[in-house]
């Protein structure tokens, strides 16, 4: 593993050099339509795409690197994980993700505890995960903040693309598994503590504005962040009673809300939509025990049906395995109801859209980031292989996995 | 050990004898189907019969005698193959030893698993037909396993699946080392510890079957029962198998060492790390079933697992097997770990056996279960491709002759898929306290 973690960023050096890199494949899955065959992408010398089509009318640099594959997609985003934050030897030393001395802590900051050399980062890479929305986890009210990442680098700074993307709060009871012998140990106490929090932040903003004086308040600041818009509210909710809990704070705040788990939407799809409130799906695979015990291999089809926005994410695992695949999940979504164009998008063009980043990342078009996977055969199928990536037209990933 | 066995065998014997399992009166063909046999090559257009529970036939379609009055199934375009053995599971609601001490050789999962629960629907649902039911892994022997036929019963009478004669064994013993079985005393707190107290153990049973032997028949010689010793004492005669969880590549070979010095079967599970030391289980001849899960790590000893394990251990020789560890995975995934499997360079065949014959050998039920063969157990299933695509459903699960698992049903397809009412049985046991099951 520690070797493997090694040549992957011995080979990030040498590839930086190099002018233009040509990706030539069988099946170009855009994302911005159906796939195109034999097709052509070339990538700049900024990282970015600057010709894409079919092989004829889309001319190749003469000094470019060509690789080819059978198949190749966008880099994948995984909409929601804690990778970096969670290590995958879990102990303590590397278990970042939840701090459980208050409930509420929208104040830390998910670039104050990411590990980019973490293995659970370069396994992620070797399966396409090109883009990660990770940070503090689900478990406490408000755990923290979330940001997102490039899949490489050897310093958060590197790594870095958004700073902070959302405040991650969760409603049920697991917060109050969490905080045993303390409040919230119910869901209505959760709720009105949420409340209490948002209506100081917005009395808190309203005073710094009137008065410039007024002391900082980190913890106010963040949740005023969510209330003026600046940040996302991540709220986990997995129970219908919890999702509907969700819907009633965003109706009342106002803030901007995407809906994380999610585990029982299939029983409350129209509402969701009705709210235009975009969800992050649970891994397709994730264990139904607990608060999930409701949850479908098809909810990604029964909220495409709706109409809802929805993304896949890896999640948090608390203990085996340590991080689930994006990839993986997309793939046996595809058994279940979602078409293949359905699944990647759900890890590509619709993750993307609902953390904001579909400008950059998520879809193949000219000035969109050169994050390509090159596979050898159908990306969803068990028996196909990862056999290269690219962050930014640097290959990062090279031998089939 | 014959007194030891006097109350275990009339319960079993009884047990047997009042199966609820209704004999297949009607034969049925199954016809047209790409079949795998497992015990031979691939037909492309096959026929299998059962009857009275059992396969009658298995050829090409066309060469295959359909007995008058069999019920005809067109299975054109689909694939059907032996129902899948799972040599590591936890459904059911099991449990094993409790906190007191680290070996509890006494204790039997059989005693504490609830037929009913949703999880055996679920692995059902995955084409499991049978199971090993095993206790965790927090203890260095947890208890004895259960062998179960995923029967339609309601009892575990009904499920298990037990040796013949008057002394049946239904299952192996579990045992494990490395950190899980490691705590505050009196449980060990390190690796040569855990390795002393299992060898005192296995001693004491030595002395203690000595004894037996030595009575001769003679019950006022005899000492005074020990449960615990009477089951190692199994274990040493070769009849229970020992399961043994073990991830890292030094504590694989600890089991080999002591394997070695008493002599008994053993099969060695998950071996996170089994790609290291892979020729040295093949030397030792024994058989290893492997998990496979989607990241390294979540605990220091499987840091190095790898989708490699099962082809290395195979290409060097060793039987391999592939597990669920239900809910480590869930059995509705089962196919899935031979897959990945396939996809880091094991070998097709050998990837189908390691969900199938070899896990029934493992069990000592290879003359059984496992495959399609004139005589075996008409336990198979019904897939809607090949095995290894992910876009490949289980469609039917049939046991002994009888349609199980059917997607067509509503009921069956809210199992297979989950949704609102899915979960209401308590299956997942193990997942509030996964630490110690794996």
């Amino acid at each position: 593993m520690r070797n493997r973690i090694l040549l992957a960023a011995l080979l990030i050096l040498p590839a930086t050099l190099s002018a233009q890199m040509v990706v030539t494949a069988d099946t170009l899955w855009t994302m911005t339509g159906p796939p195109i065959a034999d097709a052509v992408v070339v990538i700049g010398p900024g990282g970015r795409i600057i010709a894409i089509g079919p092989r004829e009318g889309t001319p190749i640099p003469r000094d470019a690197t060509v690789r080819h594959a059978q198949h190749v997609t966008p880099g994948f985003i995984d909409a929601h994980t804690v990778v970096g934050l969670a290590g995958y030897l879990n102990q303590p030393h590397d278990q970042d993700q939840l701090e459980t001395s208050d409930p509420i802590q929208p104040e830390l900051r998910a670039v104050d505890a990411y590990n980019a050399r973490e293995a659970l980062v370069d396994w992620q890479r070797r399966f396409g995960t090109t883009t990660m929305h990770t940070g503090h986890g689900p478990g406490a009210l408000a755990s923290g903040q979330t940001m997102l990442v490039k899949t490489r680098g050897e310093s958060v700074a590197e790594a870095v693309m958004v700073p902070a993307v959302a405040v991650a709060m969760t409603l049920g009871p697991d917060v109050s598994a969490n905080f045993s012998g303390k409040s919230p140990g119910t869901r209505s106490k959760g709720i009105a503590m949420l409340r209490a929090t948002f209506i100081a932040a917005r009395e808190y903003a309203a005073k710094r504005a009137a008065e410039p004086g007024t002391p900082r308040n980190l913890r106010l600041e963040a949740m005023a962040s969510v209330l003026n818009g600046d940040l996302a509210a991540l709220i986990t909710a997995n129970t219908v009673v919890d999702i509907l809990g969700a819907l009633r704070l965003q109706a009342e705040f106002g803030f901007r809300l995407i809906l994380d788990g999610a585990a029982e939407s299939h029983q409350v799809a129209d509402r969701i939509a009705a709210a235009g409130v975009p969800v992050i799906l649970h891994p397709t695979m994730a264990r139904h025990g607990g608060v999930m015990k409701n949850a479908a291999f098809t909810t990604l089809r029964t909220l495409h049906d709706a109409g809802v926005r929805v993304a896949l994410q890896s999640g948090h695992e608390g203990y085996v395995p340590k991080t689930r695949l994006p990839l993986f999940e997309a793939a046996v979504a595809t058994a279940f109801g979602s078409s293949r164009q359905e699944a990647l998008a759900a890890i590509t063009i619709d993750a993307a859209r609902v953390l904001g980043i579909e400008g950059r990342v998520g879809s193949l078009a000219v000035g969109m980031d050169g994050d390509l996977v090159l596979f050898d055969g159908d990306p969803t199928e068990y028996l196909s292989h990862v056999c290269a990536v690219l962050i930014e037209g640097v290959l990062v990933s090279d031998g089939c996995h | 050990m014959p007194r030891s066995f006097a109350f275990l065998c009339c319960g079993l014997t009884l047990a047997l004898a009042v199966q609820p399992v209704v004999a297949q009166e009607q034969p049925i063909a199954f016809i047209g189907a790409r079949v795998i046999p497992v015990a031979g090559p691939e037909l492309p257009n096959g026929t299998v019969v059962i009857h009275q529970g059992k396969v009658m036939a298995v050829g090409a379609s066309g060469s295959v005698t359909i007995p008058d009055g069999a019920e005809r199934r067109d299975v054109t375009g689909l694939v059907l193959m032996p129902g899948l053995v799972d040599s590591h599971s936890h459904v059911g609601g099991v449990a094993g030893a409790d906190g007191t001490s680290p070996i509890q050789g006494d204790v039997r999962a059989m005693d504490a698993i609830d037929v009913r629960a949703a999880s055996i629907d679920k692995a059902r649902a995955g084409g499991i037909t049978t199971v090993n039911v095993m206790p965790g892994s927090g203890h260095l022997m947890s208890g004895q396993t259960a062998y179960l036929k995923l029967r339609d019963g309601r009892t575990i009478d009904d499920l298990l699946l037990c040796t013949e004669g008057a002394d049946p064994i239904c299952g192996g013993m579990k045992m494990a080392n490395g950190t899980n079985s490691q705590r505050a005393a009196p449980f060990p707190g390190t690796r040569g510890k855990s390795a002393a107290l299992v060898r005192e153990v296995f001693v004491k049973a030595q002395e203690y079957r000595a004894k037996v032997t030595a009575a001769g028949g003679d019950a006022a010689k005899l000492p005074p029962r020990d449960l615990e010793l009477e089951a190692i004492g199994e274990v040493l005669d070769g009849r229970r198998v020992v399961h043994h969880h073990t991830h890292r590549h030094d504590d694989i070979l600890t089991v080999l060492r002591l394997r070695e010095e008493f002599g008994f079967r053993l099969v060695l599970h998950h071996i996170s790390e089994g790609w290291k030391v892979a020729d040295e289980i093949a030397a030792a001849g024994v058989a290893s079933s492997v998990i496979v899960i989607d990241a390294p790590g979540g605990k220091l000893e499987a840091i190095d697992l790898s989708f490699e394990t099962g082809k290395a251990v195979d290409e060097a020789g060793g039987l391999v097997g592939f597990h669920t560890d239900d809910g480590i995975t869930d059995s509705r995934f089962f196919l899935r770990s031979a897959a990945l499997a396939v996809r880091a360079g094991m070998d097709r065949q050998q990837a189908i056996e390691a969900v199938t014959i070899a896990n029934a050998r493992m069990l000592d039920l290879g003359d059984r279960v496992g495959t399609l063969a004139v005589g075996r157990d008409a336990d198979l299933i019904v897939l809607s491709g090949d095995p290894f695509s992910v876009r490949t459903l289980v469609l039917e699960t049939w046991v002994e002759g009888a349609r199980l698992f059917d997607r067509s049903r509503p009921d069956d397809r809210l199992i297979a898929e989950g949704g609102w009412g899915a979960g209401d049985d308590a299956a997942m046991h193990v997942h509030a306290d996964l630490e110690g099951h794996d």
